[in-house]
Parts: C-alpha cells; structure tokens; sequence
C-alpha cells in the first residue's frame, strides 16, 4: 500500500433535500432549485427566505444516545452525514480495531443556541440555561459524534469561510500519511436562522442560506475506495494585496485542463457579486459542471462538502476525475482534485 | 459548449488512462501523478523527517501587562492580575472579577488604513500586538506562502454581541452591522494579521475549546516538523466578552471567591483574556539566517475525553494519553521533564482528574516534579491559554525559574506532586503544559531549553 495515496470510502449528506447522499443527488439530477422557506424574524414584518433541512421521515436512532438528547441541529446534521460516510466502520471504531480521525468544518457554527443563551444573558444571566451553554461551542459537534463513535483520537474543529472544509480535506490526508490515525472523517456542518439569514442579507438580497452537512471518509487503503483525492491546491487567501479574483485565478491554475470527461463542481450560487471571481476563473471549462448551490442553496461549509459528494458520486461512472472549486466568502479560494479510484491501477 | 453530467458517456475502466493528457502528467516521487502544482496535498518537499522546530519570535499580552518582560516579572514573582471586570455589566453575574488586559489606544507602525484599524475588534487587537512582538524578534520579511495557524474559541464574540443587541433593539438600523458581521469572523481576524505585516499564506483556525491554542502551536509545529512547510506563525487568543462570561458563570465554574487551582478548598476558575504569538521555523533555516533561537519544542500528544461534554474523566485518562504521546513523540521520559504548567483551571473536576494523570504518567517521579498553574495569576485564557501557558515555559527554560501558583492555600491531598507555591529559580531543562477543554479536547506540548 502507498501511504501517500488517499482514497474515499464514503460519503454523507443531509441537506435541504433530505437526510442522505440520495436525497441530495435526486435533487441535483432534477435540476430545479428547491423550494424556499420562510423564516419571521423579531422586530420585522419581513419574512427571510431559507432552504432548511426537512424533519426526517423516521427520528434517527442516533438520538437515543445520552450525549445527543439536548443536541443542536448542526450537531445532528453532521452526525447523520457522518455516519452515512463511515457505514460499516463504525463498529470498527467502535470496538477500537480503528483509529478514526475527525475533522469538524464549520463557519456559522452553532448559532441556534449561542443566540438562544446571549438572549436569556441579556434578560437575565442568573436563569441563562447551564445546559445550553456548552452546546454553543465549536467543537461541541465534533466532540458528540466522537462519543457516539466511541473514537477517542485527534479530533480537530477547524472555523473559517466555506474553502475551510478542503483544508480539512488536506488536513486529514496529512493526518493519514502521518500515520495518526487509519481512518478520518472530514465534516462540514452548519445550521441557520434568522440571525445569520439576516447578518448575509446584509451582503446580497439574492442570498438564500441553506442548512445541513457533508461528509467524505478518508482511508489509505484502495480495495474498495470510491475515489481517489489527488490533491488539495494551495489556500489562496483574500487580502488587500491578493484580490478575490486573482485568489480564484490562481486556484485555476493549480487545477488540471478541462478534459471532456471532467467534471467540475463548483460553488456558483446565482448571486452574480458572489459569483463574478468564480465565472471568470474557469471561463475555460468547456467540460460538464455542476452547481449544487444553486439547488440547494448557500450551505456554507455543508454547501463545500455537497460540492465534494458529489464531485466523488459522479466518478462512479460519468467521469473519470473531477474538480472542485471552492471560493469561498471572506478568506480562501481553494481546490480539490478527485480521480476514479482505479485510474492508476492501469 | 458546456455539457451536463447526464450528457456523458459512461467510462470504461479500459479507458481511463487515455483520459489523462500528457500535460496534466507530471513525476512525483516516481508515481504518475495529473496536477501541476501541489500545496496542501500532497506533499511537495521531501527533505529529511522529522525537522527539528524552534522558535525565533515569541509576543505576549496578558492582564499581567504587554510582552515578554512584563509578564516574565509578573509570573516570576507571582503577581495576581485579577480585578472587576469594566468591559460589561456583572452587575447581575455571581462573580465580578477576572483578567482584563490593559490594551495601548494605538497599535505600532503597521500596514493598515485607518479605517480599519478603527473597526478592529478587542481580541484582533489582542492578536496584533502579541504579534507585532514575535514578528520584530523573529526577523522575518513579509513575503508568499507564510501559513497562519490559530487558537481560539470565540474569535469577535463582543462584535457578535454588538450586531445581536442592535439588531434586537433597534431591528431597521443596519448602521455599522455588516462591519460587525466581517469582522466578528475569526477569519478576519487572521486575514488583518496578513494585511497588518503584508503577507499571505493559507490561514488555519482551530476552535478546539479551551485547548485551542495548544493544538494551534502544535499543528503548527507538524506542519513544519512533517515537510509541508518551512515556518509557521502560530498562536491563540481570547478577549473577554459577556456571552463566554455568563456561559461559565452559568456552570456555577467560576470562583465566588479566589481562583486557587489544586488547593483543598478549590471552587472554580477565574475568566481571562490575552494572546500569545510565536514565530516557528525549522532549526537549519533559523541558523542559516542566524537569527536567535529562543527554545524548541520536542513534543505534542493529543486526545479525546469522551466522559462527557464539560467534564473530564475523573481518572484524567484522556490527560494521560495526551502527556503520553507527547512525551513519546519527544522521546522523553517523565524522569527528563522538570517542569509541568498544568492547565489547572481550579474548578473540582478538573484539577482532581488532572492530578490524577499526571500522577499515572509520572510514576515515581511525582514526588519530585513542580507543577504549578499560572491561571492564578491571569485566570483562564480559553482560546488563548495553550499558546501563553507555552509562551510561559518558554520563559521558565530561558530564565531558569518556576512561576508558581501564589493563591494556593492549602494543597489538595490528590496532588501528589510538588505544588509550586513561591518564586523559584530552578534548573529547567524541558517544560510540558497542558490543555485541556470543552468537549474533551486536550492538548500537551513540550518544549526544551535552547543554549
């Protein structure tokens, strides 16, 4: 086995198509952009418009678990996704026959219950909840999936804008190289309300946040793998020297030419001030593309990972390697470059 | 003409190599590989491993007062740093204390516009200056490719705070909330770090609770000591603010009277806030650029408390494994280290399960090995913690002193180890801290004296 090859084993979703990597690629072969939702928000007659993860048809068993009983949505989107990703394995975990690594990406994080408990600071922090509280922290997710799993090796939350999630990618690939660990989960989660649908309008009115969560499982091993992560590009960040555009330009560059059996799964959302960078960067990508965010919305961190299932989904038999392009909101235009995993085996 | 997915045909795996152009092929370690330029993964360089990393730059804020030598004074001789709290109303909370730094008006000389010097936040600014002192140490040039890793937990939490009561109060005023909204993101912070000295490299912020900035400094140190890159700024921060405070308030954590960690009568932690900032590099570039090698660090375990969301195990086992893999990966023994700066909260549970850790790890070197916590003297950073308490060792190696724990009154019987308890010149050759937080994050560093 070659240590420095990472493959994928699994993938998970939810999102506002439903609980799992079906729902999400029936949407995305539909077509259509799913309906809308609207959400009041205090002080305004206004109603926000948001694309939120439905209630799922049967409750997940999952919820029977002690640590998740008081959990936040975000925590059980990412568990759901997690544990489609890691299927089987999970008993491997479990038994401690497996070192799982995980890492968390977020960029709103647990916003339900962080404004919940500044809200009952502000009427009066004697009666603010102990019980939320812990609950609002970042890695408070990552930490409830590890109990769930049973998984007491590294366990990284990692915040930033959406590229964050391929730095997640990477950063697990080093982890396995590195041999800390022999399997990682790499999820991207987040949740909205009024809060953080109203801070983003602040930016663009055509915005439509959307909540849910993706997750790729990482092995060494290639028996059986979906595909194969041949590289994450450089983080490009945005600053006052290095534009957007030139960040998106040169996450293109380090990305391959367009073959006619490439897929590229990009970030575009509709939103043309958001969009502008990204369209001008693969303006040379004659080949198929996908956008899921336009289907299903700006999911954020979750929106990176859908863009990641399916890049890996459409490699089981449309296409023999595909790209992603992340530009993401305030930080990073970054990439990803996904084969068939037996491309090079001939 | 763009195609779409369905439009494809479907792939055979006989031709799938055909699909690979010539162009996008290129040699990497002997393999065939279809990407031109690799950054993140995989690895591009390919020198010997592990690289030793030392630090060149070191930049501190803390209630205690601004920089190394300050502070080094402060620990030194034991100073508590503690006082009511005037950046929000406690007016309601049980404890009215805890560690607020005294932050200059104006930053130093730097590449920002007014503008956006005036929208910085408390915590950006936190971060600024202790890294405005680790960058004039190090003597590094601004420059492409410098990659950021952080600490924290709560990034801009007051502009948070800010745009929520705005938006509560007065919801059709938008005045100054979509600045509030930038900036509040940890990202914005990291990013006027690049703007502030005029570099760029990928940005990297984990919220690992209060162990944060001890897995910032320590994927940092991987980072470098793995091959994928050459130096690193690396460092945690926290500013105090209302939501973090309530929230542990709320826990009944913190103490109604005096953070005293590992004494008998222990009953919580004090809050507090600041940065540390170190500037990394591998040994062979500091001393080809001559530049002044301030200590090493040799080790970094990490691990997993299940037990629960807010508690540890009160075995401390996840504490164990966390020492442990440090002290394995720094091929050290428990008999070579000479000082442990605890994370030693003063809340029950926590100390109580790390005596016990510490305890199992140290064998019979627990009678003899100093521990003291220095939250007593500057309450808990959270986010910003393992990267001070680190800075702190730093201290105790180069000035060959032990900062003790001064409130402690009477030490817990669990404590099996010598509790530091005054000023102390000592022989330090290796220094660990721990880190340890919500969810069950914890984080141990090593780091060994340079001369």
């Amino acid at each position: 086995m070659d240590v420095s090859r990472i493959f994928v084993h699994g993938c998970g979703a939810v999102s506002p198509a439903g609980w799992g990597v079906a729902s999400l690629l029936e949407a995305l072969t539909g077509g259509a952009a799913l309906p809308l939702r609207e959400l009041p928000r205090p002080g305004s007659s206004a109603l926000l418009q948001v694309r939120q993860v439905p209630p799922p048809a049967i409750r997940p068993a999952f919820l029977a678990h002690g640590r998740l009983r008081r959990s936040s949505p975000i925590t059980q989107y990412t568990v759901a996704a997690a544990l489609e990703a890691v299927g089987k394995d999970a008993a491997l975990v479990q038994n401690g026959t497996l070192r799982l690594g995980i890492v968390l990406c977020v960029m709103s994080g647990c916003v339900n219950y962080s404004r919940r408990f500044y809200d009952e600071t502000l009427r009066d922090p004697a009666t603010a909840s102990p019980l939320v509280f812990p609950e609002t922290v970042f890695n408070a997710p990552a930490s409830h999936l590890a109990a769930l799993l049973g998984s007491p090796a590294v366990n990284y939350t990692l915040v930033g804008d959406p590229g964050t999630f391929l730095q997640g990618v990477a950063l697990a690939a080093q982890w396995l190289v590195a041999d800390h660990a022999d399997a990682c989960l790499v999820v991207g989660g987040e949740e909205c309300d009024w809060l953080t649908t109203s801070a983003f309008r602040l930016f663009s009115r055509d915005i439509v946040l959307a909540d849910g969560a993706g997750a790729l499982y990482l092995k060494r091993a290639q028996a059986g793998a979906c595909a194969e992560l041949r590289a994450v590009t450089d983080s490009h960040s945005f600053t006052s020297r290095h534009t957007r555009l030139q960040a998106a330009q040169r996450l293109r560059a380090d990305l391959p030419t367009c073959s006619s059996t490439h897929l590229l799964a990009d970030g575009l959302q509709q939103v043309p001030r958001f969009d502008r960078a990204e369209i001008a960067a693969w303006q040379d990508w004659t080949a198929a593309r996908l956008s899921p965010k336009i289907i299903f919305g700006e999911g954020l961190m979750a929106a990176s990972a859908w863009q990641c299932v399916t890049a890996v989904d459409a490699l089981r038999d449309r296409c023999t390697a595909a790209n992603v392009s992340i530009v993401g909101c305030n930080q990073q235009a970054i990439g990803a470059h996904f084969v068939r995993a037996r491309v090079l085996d001939s | 003409m763009e195609q779409t997915i369905a439009e494809l045909p479907a792939i055979t795996t006989a031709n799938l190599a055909a699909t690979l152009t010539s162009s996008e092929i290129v040699h990497y370690s002997g393999k065939k590989y279809s990407i031109k330029r690799l950054v993140l993964f995989p690895q591009t360089k390919h020198s010997p491993l592990p690289r030793r990393v030392v630090i060149t730059g070191v930049g501190i804020v803390t209630s205690l007062g601004m920089g190394w030598k300050t502070n080094a004074q402060g620990f030194r001789s034991g100073r508590v740093a503690l006082k009511p709290v005037t950046l929000f109303d406690v007016s309601r909370q049980r404890v009215k204390v805890a560690g607020e730094a005294a932050l200059p008006d104006k930053l130093p000389c730097h590449r920002l516009s007014r503008h956006r010097e005036a929208r910085l936040d408390r915590a950006a600014r936190l971060l600024l200056f202790a890294a405005e002192e680790a960058w004039r140490q190090s003597g590094w040039a601004p420059g492409h490719s410098l990659p950021v890793v952080l600490g924290t937990t709560s990034g801009g939490m007051s502009l948070g705070e800010a745009y929520y009561r705005q938006t509560l109060n007065t919801p059709h005023s938008y005045r100054r909330q979509a600045s509030r909204v930038m900036h509040y993101q940890t990202q914005s912070q990291a990013l006027t770090l690049e703007d502030y000295f005029g570099f760029t490299g990928p940005i990297t912020i984990i919220a690992n609770a209060c162990a944060s900035g001890a897995n910032a400094l320590g994927h940092a140190w991987e980072l470098i000591r793995e091959g994928h890159c050459d130096r690193v700024l690396t460092g945690g921060y926290d500013a105090l603010s209302q939501l973090v405070f309530a929230g542990f308030d709320s826990l009944q954590a913190l103490s109604p009277t005096q953070c005293r960690p590992f004494d008998a009568h222990r009953d919580g932690l004090a809050l507090g806030e600041g940065a540390a900032v170190l500037t990394l590099e591998t040994l062979e570039r500091a001393q080809e650029r001559h530049a002044e090698i301030l200590g090493e660090i040799v080790g970094y375990g990490a691990s997993l408390d299940l037990h629960h969301l807010t508690q540890p195990h009160p075995e401390g086992d996840a504490a164990l494994a966390s020492m442990a893999a440090a002290t394995r990966v720094a091929a050290l023994q428990p008999e070579q280290i000479d000082y442990v700066n605890a994370h030693g909260t003063g809340t029950p549970m926590n100390d109580g399960a790390e005596a016990n850790a510490i305890r199992r790890w140290a064998g019979d070197r627990v009678t003899t090995l100093p521990v003291s916590s220095t939250k007593s003297a500057i309450g808990h950073l959270l986010g910003g913690a393992g990267a001070v308490e680190a800075v702190i060792c730093l201290m105790s190696l180069r000035e060959q002193w032990l900062p003790p724990t001064s409130t402690l009154q009477a030490p817990d019987p669990i404590c099996r180890f010598p509790v530091v308890r005054q000023p102390t010149g000592a022989k330090v050759e290796y220094a660990l801290t721990n880190s340890f937080g919500f969810g069950g994050a914890n984080a141990t560093l090593i780091l060994r004296r340079w001369t």
